[in-house]
């Protein structure tokens, strides 16, 4: 037998530190061509990393990249896209104003006047989205088109400059299952075409149904190398963990109480006066989780912020255990909901559920800071304060244990822990949970949802609002499917099955 | 390096602790105000005197430039400290400093310039700067073609009012009905160093129909007699002779000759005939007046030049009454 | 929470010892500043070390010196506390020479109205009224940047210019003290005066020479006192600091980010009215134009070099202070360097150690991180 051809790209014994954390320790990893790898690990597990230092963002302190064989010294984008290598960002790096054809052409212009490239491109563009399914209207601001068709654009914004090799960065985190199956479909057949493609993902079960080979990453080595026909969802997860992991939430059938909020006809509008919740009614009871389900921008977290008092409403009735709070500015704010025991675990943690800057026990207070047990006359009772959050640091078991260490400087899935210690501490009559479990290691998501069946249990009332369709299906015990500012649907986990939840979720049932 | 700083010590310990009395060497020395001494106009006529009396006698002479308002006290009490025989004080800003430091220093001779102060080591001069401005504001009124005139001031202050004051009374001397536009630069002291608004202003009255303007401002005043010459109008400098600058093309200056009074102080101090006390100084005692050389000798006509001196001989005899501004 | 603060700085990884933050990098910053400082006087002619000794000696070299040093340190931590409070919310207040300037009228007006007064009293009337005309000051652009979004910096700026005019139109038209050239009001009765040092000592038998060091630098120090205790010890100050950190976590936080806007603004414009009781009332004895000098803008480098905190403020304060005396008294004896090179110098300083704040600090940190990561580091 002839010697087989290298891997089209091959990373061989890479390091990486920044100051004392060893970001990258010795990883070494080989894509054959014309495959479909999977790159799986936790987060801070390393794999942005080494796609950082191949795609030449990041120097590596040692070792080397092989492209077909033959190292190459990749020091910026530009470099990387010399030999092959185009990289989709999780955000998109598009100037919305401008047109498709003008967003593939910025920085590859290849000619004085933009006429004569673009006449180039455009028949470039309608080959290789005829090749490949990638179909766009190449004239419409990119700002118009739906999220799974800008991402269709870096794609053939990589491919335009010649990219063999296409590193794609947790594509499917924006886009609803329909838009997902529609990328997959494409990713297949770029690798008909002989293209090679990476996807750094953190969905097992995208892994199973799309990839032929599995890197998996933990704490900055690589723990394995594996054909994905040989592995299971189970096996990966313990490999990405560390240890034996649930997939699936144990929990016993609610047993619902008395309605706690009950909302009806409520419109919100964002900051442009745009409107963006179009009247909709729904209840809460006590103890029942109920989730609302939905693509990203469908007005579900202005929902929720309206709820939490964050933005003012413009119709409608919100009431909580039975006392109308609209038109109450009173009652209906962050701070007077607070004493009225609603929580509000805020989707995104880092810009508005903490404070990075400031240490762990002052965020461990945001909200409930001018409470009489952390105050004194005038100073604030930092013993009180420190306390608190070392009891709230030991019963969600928040590492490492340091009151004053800064937030930024945890973990995600510690942050997390953080702001639902908070929350769901001070035993809240209704929780508004947004996003709980993004970006969070999967160990820490199966103890945040233990914790919010567990709080369930204690017959407390929680809206949960997630674009992790697995997290709506474990969790929820009812779902609402929300859509353009609507709810289109209520179903419950029993007669929902992802396919029917995603075409709820595009609208189109 | 230590060493040094240990014997700069002792030395400035030494000077501090025991004031270097007027020993037989003649000292003097000027502080200036905020303005700097290269400010083109007031503090710069200063140092032209200063640099005169060190031309003709070969003493050298210390100064100063304070740069905010508490140096002022701290400068002259330095400078008397080190020996100063006599110090002038450039800018009525320093009249406090000068009250107050003249009085801890009774054998060194103060001079101030541009107020009123009666101690009996304290020699002040002010001068009548709306006689000298109602001179040139005749002059502008007799070369003006529109009637109307334009005036540039820099910091809205009581001074430069005297300026304006002094040359609307000139204006209307000669026509009643004459129209005179004035424009102060600013609240702030960059009003006195800001050529480029200078020009702005000049150029906003030359659009409402001035054919002449003068500039009491400052360094600010260049960019006004640029403006002019730029426009072809005419300008008009002040404190100094400014006539060379745009030859033909500035139609006079209002010289206050404080460089005279910095020399005078002194001179008389160097020879023994120095004297406290105020004076006012103005067109009689040649304190201020208008300028007249080669470079704007076209520019003055036999007829504007007797009507000017005639005008000035009244003032002088007291027949003719030039009013001060009032703060 | 205030010893965190002080020992692992504003939002740096806990890996880099605080000093390296605190002092090193701002010795390091100000010896390059001086170093080509030197450079320039080398190019004029003079002796650099020469210069700069001397420079130093009179900055601190004798009690006189001293004095002035801390005269003009006074005003500076006044300018420095109000810009850093300001920082704290978010907001850049480039107002204080504005502030300082209306509230230099407050004091002044209590200075002129209470003759007969016995002077604690005027001080205590004089404190309250200059922090009220620098907190309305400041209030205007506070409640225009909260309410309305103007820009902070632009309407801080303008009210600087405002406020100008308006002293100049007060002296020269109003409250001139009739027959006089100089734009000033009349001295205030001596009664009034608050204390120099020279004098306050001399009470307890301390004989100082005089200066303008008067009791307000007392008053300062206790304003450094108060704003650490404010910010970090009281609920109202964990307000302004979550507004100024994450917006969007206060207002999820229920914390209003306008109205803590304004407050951060009033109680900045108010320290920065305390120039007017440090200047007016403590030396100047009268209203007269111009009389902050630009102490506004040298606190955003104090506050900048200082690193927002009041420790690190009185320090750049004393080091301002130095380089405001030691420089302005050089050229009596070097007639060479004069008052635009003593500016140069000034002004490599705040670019150094104020606007370049950050030039060496990767290098540096890198450097600790990757020892730190050798021995304790961590994970």
């Amino acid at each position: 037998m002839t010697q087989p051809p290298p891997p089209a790209l091959e990373a061989r014994g890479v390091n990486k530190w920044f100051g004392a954390n060893h970001a990258n320790r010795d990883v070494s990893l080989a894509v054959p061509k014309g495959t479909i790898h999977g790159v799986i690990g936790e987060n801070g597990a390393g794999k942005s990393t080494i796609m950082s230092i191949v795609y030449g963002y990041l120097p590596a302190d040692s070792g080397e990249i092989l492209v077909d064989g033959r190292p190459v010294s990749v020091k910026s984008p530009r470099d990387a896209l010399a030999v092959g290598i185009g990289m989709v960002h999780q955000h998109f790096m598009l100037v919305d104003p401008f047109t498709v054809i003008e967003n593939v052409l910025l920085g590859a212009e290849g000619g004085v006047t933009l006429a004569a490239g673009r006449d180039r491109a455009r028949k470039e563009l309608i080959h290789l989205a005829r090749e490949y399914g990638l179909e766009v209207d190449l004239d419409r601001p990119v700002g118009e088109l739906p999220v799974g068709a800008q991402q269709r654009v870096e794609i053939l914004k990589a491919l335009y400059r010649g990219a063999d090799i296409l590193i794609l960065d947790e594509p499917t985190g924006v886009l609803t299952p329909q838009e997902t199956d529609h990328l997959f479909r494409i990713l297949r057949a770029l690798r008909e075409q002989g293209k090679t493609i990476i996807i750094i993902t953190h969905k097992l079960r995208e892994i199973m149904e799309l990839t032929d080979n599995v890197t998996v990453m933990h704490r900055g080595e690589v723990v394995a190398n594996v054909r994905t026909a040989g592995t299971s969802r189970e096996q990966l997860a313990e490999l990405m963990v560390g240890r034996k992991v649930l997939l699936r939430v144990e929990k016993t059938p609610a047993n619902p109480g008395p309605v706690v909020l009950s909302v009806e006809g409520l419109r919100v509008c964002d900051r442009s006066g745009v409107e963006r919740v179009k009247g909709v009614g729904f209840t809460v009871r006590a103890g029942e989780i109920v989730g609302i389900a939905g693509v990203s921008g469908n007005g579900q977290s202005e929902l929720l912020e309206a709820l939490a008092g964050m933005r003012p409403i413009a119709a409608g009735t919100v009431r909580l255990r039975g006392e109308d709070l609209a038109g109450r500015p009173g009652l209906f704010n962050a701070r007077a909901l607070r004493r009225l025991h609603v929580g509000h675990v805020p989707e995104d943690r880092q810009r508005v559920g903490l404070v990075t800057s400031f240490e762990a026990q002052e965020c461990a207070i945001l909200g409930y800071h001018d409470e009489a047990v952390y105050n004194g006359r005038v100073l604030m009772d930092r013993a009180a304060i420190l306390s608190r959050c070392e009891s709230e640091m030991e019963a969600y078991d928040v590492r490492p244990r340091d009151p004053t260490l800064r937030a930024a400087n945890f973990s995600g899935g510690n942050q997390q822990k953080i702001v639902l210690a908070r929350e769901m501490e001070r035993n809240p009559d209704l929780l508004l949970v947004g996003q709980p479990t993004r970006g969070v290691d999967i160990g820490a998501i199966e103890f945040i949802h233990k914790r919010l069946v567990a709080l369930r249990d204690q017959g407390k009332a929680i809206l949960l609002v997630s674009v992790e369709l697995d997290e709506i299906l474990s969790l929820s015990d009812r779902i609402l499917v929300m859509f353009d500012g609507h709810l289109v649907g209520e179903v419950t986990p029993e007669q929902a099955d992802e396919r029917r939840l995603g075409l709820m979720m595009a609208g189109a049932a | 390096m230590m060493k040094r700083i240990l014997t700069a010590l002792a030395v400035s310990l030494a000077a501090s602790a025991t004031p270097v009395l007027a020993a037989e060497e003649f000292v003097p020395a000027v502080v200036f105000d905020q303005g700097g001494k290269f400010d083109k106009s007031f503090n710069e006529a200063a140092y032209n005197g200063a640099e005169r009396f060190k031309k003709e006698t070969g003493i050298a002479y210390r100064d100063f430039e304070v740069t905010n308002a508490s140096q002022r006290e701290q400068a002259l009490r330095n400078m008397a400290r080190r020996g100063a025989t006599v110090i002038t004080a450039v800018g009525f800003a320093q009249t406090a400093a000068v009250d107050k430091v003249s009085r801890e220093f009774p054998n060194t001779k103060f001079c101030l310039i541009d107020d009123k102060l009666e101690l009996p080591n304290v020699q002040s001069v002010t001068f009548k700067e709306h006689e000298g401005s109602f001179l040139v504001g005749m002059l502008a009124a007799l070369a003006s073609k529109t009637g109307k005139v334009g005036f540039v001031g820099g910091m809205d202050i009581p001074l430069i009012r005297n300026f304006l004051t002094g040359y609307e009374q000139g204006v209307k001397h000669v026509k009643a009905d004459g129209e005179v536009f004035s424009n102060m630069t600013g609240t702030t002291p960059a009003a006195w160093n800001d050529p480029t608004r200078g020009a702005e202003l000049a150029k906003s009255q030359f659009g409402r129909g001035a054919d002449i303007v003068f500039a009491a401002a400052g360094a600010t005043g260049l960019g006004v007699l640029q403006a002019a010459a730029d426009a072809g109008k005419l300008g008009i400098g002040v404190d100094s002779n400014q006539n060379w600058i745009h030859p033909g093309k500035i139609l006079t200056s209002m010289v206050k000759r404080v460089d005279v009074t910095v020399y005078d102080c002194f001179k008389t101090a160097k020879d023994g005939s120095w004297k406290a006390g105020h004076r006012l100084v103005g067109l009689k005692d040649d304190g201020v007046g208008y300028a007249l050389d080669e470079n704007n000798r076209k520019l003055i006509t036999a007829d504007m030049e007797k009507k000017v001196e005639e005008a000035k001989q009244q003032i002088i005899a007291g027949q003719l009454q030039v009013k001060a501004y009032q703060p | 929470m205030a010893q965190g603060m002080a020992s692992k700085g504003f939002g740096m990884p806990g890996e880099v010892p605080g000093w390296v933050n605190y002092a090193l990098l701002p010795l390091l910053n100000l010896l390059v500043a001086l170093i080509l400082s030197g450079l320039v006087i080398l190019v004029i002619g003079e002796n650099p070390v020469d210069v700069l000794s001397l420079m130093l000696v009179e900055a601190v070299g004798y009690p006189e010196a001293i004095g002035y040093t801390l005269y003009y340190a006074t005003s500076y931590i006044f300018t420095g506390l109000a810009v850093a409070i300001a920082f704290h919310c978010g907001l850049f207040n480039i107002g204080g020479e504005g502030q300082a300037y209306l509230g230099g009228l407050g004091a002044g007006l209590v200075g002129l109205a209470m003759t007969g007064w016995p002077w604690p009293v005027v001080a205590v009337a004089a404190i309250l009224v200059s922090a009220l005309f620098g907190a309305a000051w400041a209030w205007i652009p506070g409640w225009l940047q909260a309410k309305r979004g103007s820009h902070i910096v632009i309407t801080t700026i303008m009210f600087n210019f405002i406020a100008a005019s308006i002293m100049t139109y007060l002296l020269v038209d109003v409250l001139i003290k009739p027959g006089q050239q100089s734009p000033e009001t009349r001295e205030f009765d001596p009664g009034t005066w608050l204390p120099s040092m020279e004098r306050a000592l001399g009470w307890v038998g301390v004989t100082i020479p005089a200066s303008p060091l008067n009791l307000s630098f007392l008053w300062a120090l206790a304003c450094c006192a108060l704003f650490q205790l404010f910010l970090w010890r009281t609920r109202w100050g964990y307000e302004i600091r979550t507004v100024g950190q994450n917006e969007r976590a206060a207002v999820y936080a229920g914390i209003s980010p306008s109205r803590n806007i304004i407050l951060a603004m009033l109680i900045s414009g108010a320290l920065a009215g305390f120039v007017g009781v440090n200047e007016i009332l403590g030396v100047q004895h009268r209203i007269l134009l111009n009389f902050t000098g630009g102490v506004g803008f040298v606190g955003i480098a104090v506050a900048l070099m200082g690193r927002n905190h009041p420790v690190g403020i009185i320090l750049a304060a004393l080091l301002f202070g130095m380089l405001a005396q030691g420089g302005g008294q050089v050229s009596f004896e070097y007639p060479n360097v004069n008052r635009e090179l003593v500016m140069v110098i000034q002004g490599l300083v705040i670019l150094f150690a104020g606007a370049l704040e950050n030039l060496f600090k990767p290098q540096v940190e890198s450097l600790f991180r990757r020892r730190g990561s050798r021995g304790e580091g961590r994970s």
